[in-house]
């Protein structure tokens, strides 16, 4: 076991894995963290909680996970290099640790562009996959990024990192994975899997690889709530890849029948990514409809979740 | 290059307000070939102002030079004269030019007419790119010629995150994707294998983030400043 946490045990023990993911609220509320989490309680394995998503300023990733702790959900924080440098990721990270957090996801981070604070200066001291050898180095060899000895207790994490398979350029992606799995990560979760096909083709050379014997992989999943979300995400959004077919059916469907639609839709991608080899288990970002993870986990047979 | 453009005119105009001589400088290495500040605009920025303050019933005066580098005292004695005339100077150069002037004439204030943008190239009539960010620590020879510090959005150095699509950057569609570029290169040079390889932390010390930096060759120096 390298951190021991529910989501490392659920996945050696040869589960397939279900993680939920949860948005901080643009404000101080706790009362949110505490409603969001009734409904990702007991339906998932361990819960993402987003680090300044989208780069608008949201609360904190590790204040939240350790409020998730309390509620007795596990947390998976995670850790962008968008604004943080290598001091306070580390120091964050102790940080983490010592309040029992231990599932981390390294990213890279979204451009500040995108976010509410578009004029604010970036740090990207590190890359996701230096951000993985330095939390592995943290771990593995108690020794922080400068290569300095730490004294006392070590940060252990299950380390996860990010991949989407349907950027470009295509050919290369499963390489960038095989980089991340030397770089350190213990588990992958992906960009939201919409078109199954094209993903299975990835994870084909992704198994032809042999990554999937180093690595449990989690396909990224997601209801679509309305046709302007469906519309909006195949257009727009940079490395997603929504097939046609699924705004059809959004939009053939009645406006009051499109929320069931979306969980439809779900399901069946739930089911389907499920048969690919390779793939451990899914990763559910209902986004802002945390109150659709119970019927979407219930309708996919991922309950009820196993006690490891 | 180093590549800049004009301030907007009304900024200029702010600047200048409390004076009346003005001793516009322009330089003719990097801005005249990039058309931000050489002979030809000192001239035209001259115009500009004469109307413009006219037009607001002020009675200034500009008078107008260009040197061949600003941003070396030798080049800058040849205006010296003009300088001692003036009230103010506003410089067209970049801000290693402003700062030149600065220092080599203390008793004016040195105003910059100019930002400077960036290192960059013509990459075709009218359009000027980012090239390079001075971080001190070529990395060149491992991304095929093309640089990831200064063309990918992220200056990430281990291949193109989740945003490149197309070719493209997800910051803006008119940006090309650096690490979708050097994919290209890479494989059109049969290494790959470039890519593959996890490159480690960087060292930013070298650059910016090391602190103002600066060259000493001692093979160069005067024996009597040594």
């Amino acid at each position: 076991m390298k951190a021991g946490s529910n989501l490392e045990k659920v996945l050696a023990a040869g589960h397939f894995a279900a993680t939920g993911e949860l948005g901080p609220p643009k404000s101080a509320d706790r009362e949110v963290i505490e409603k969001k989490a009734g409904y990702l309680k007991g339906h998932v394995d361990a819960v993402n909680i987003t680090d300044c998503q989208t780069a608008v300023v949201r609360m904190s990733s590790i204040s939240v996970g350790t409020m998730l702790l309390g509620l007795g959900l596990e947390p998976t924080i995670q850790m962008t290099c968008r604004d943080r440098n290598r001091i306070a990721i580390q120091a964050d990270l102790l940080g983490a640790a010592a309040l029992g957090i231990k599932n981390l996801l390294c990213l890279t981070g979204d451009h500040q562009k995108f976010g509410n604070h578009p004029r604010a200066k970036n740090v990207f001291d590190l890359d996701s996959m230096q951000l993985l050898q330095m939390v592995k180095a943290m771990r593995d060899e108690k020794r922080f990024e400068c290569g300095e000895e730490m004294e006392g207790r070590e940060p252990r994490f299950f380390i996860g990192a990010a991949a989407n398979p349907f950027a470009d350029p295509f050919e290369y992606r499963p390489h960038r994975l095989a980089k991340k799995v030397a770089a350190g990560a213990d588990f992958i979760q992906t960009q939201i899997v919409f078109n199954v096909p094209k993903f299975a083709e990835f994870m084909k050379k992704v198994c032809d690889l042999g990554l999937h014997e180093k690595v449990y992989i989690l396909a990224g999943v997601s209801p679509i709530k309305t046709l302007g979300a469906a519309r909006y995400m195949a257009k727009f959004v940079p490395g997603m890849d929504v097939p046609d077919e699924m705004v059809r059916r959004m939009k053939e469907s009645p406006k009051e029948k499109r929320e069931e639609e979306g969980i439809q839709i779900c399901v069946e991608i739930i089911q389907q990514v499920r048969e690919i080899p390779g793939v451990a288990g899914i990763h559910l970002m209902a986004i802002e409809w945390e109150e659709a993870v119970p019927e979407i986990t219930e309708r996919a047979g991922l309950l009820p979740r196993p006690q490891v | 290059m180093i590549v800049a453009e004009q301030k907007p005119l009304d900024e200029i105009k702010a600047m200048i307000a409390d004076y009346e001589k003005i001793l516009i400088v322009g330089c003719g290495t990097c801005v005249t070939v990039c058309f931000a500040g050489g002979e030809k605009e000192v001239g035209i920025l001259a115009s500009s102002l004469r109307m413009a303050t006219k037009l607001d019933g002020q009675n200034k005066e500009f008078l107008e030079a260009t040197v061949q580098r600003q941003c070396e005292y030798e080049y800058n004695e040849e205006v010296a004269e003009q300088i001692k005339e003036a009230d103010v100077i506003l410089s067209l150069a970049c801000g290693i030019g402003v700062q030149t002037l600065t220092e080599q004439f203390p008793e004016k204030l040195t105003l910059p007419g100019l930002n400077t943008t960036f290192l960059g190239q013509p990459t075709e009539q009218g359009v000027w790119a980012e090239r390079c960010q001075a971080c001190g620590d070529c990395v060149l020879a491992l991304t095929g010629g093309i640089c990831p510090i200064a063309r990918c959005s992220k200056s990430l150095l281990n291949g193109p995150c989740g945003g490149s699509q197309n070719g493209k950057c997800e910051i803006d569609p008119d940006i090309d994707c650096a690490w979708q570029l050097i994919y290209d290169r890479l494989k059109a040079l049969d290494k790959l294998d470039l890519m593959m390889q996890i490159k480690p932390v960087k060292d930013w010390s070298t650059g910016r983030d090391g602190g103002p930096r600066r060259i000493v060759r001692e093979d160069l120096r005067l024996e009597a400043a040594s």
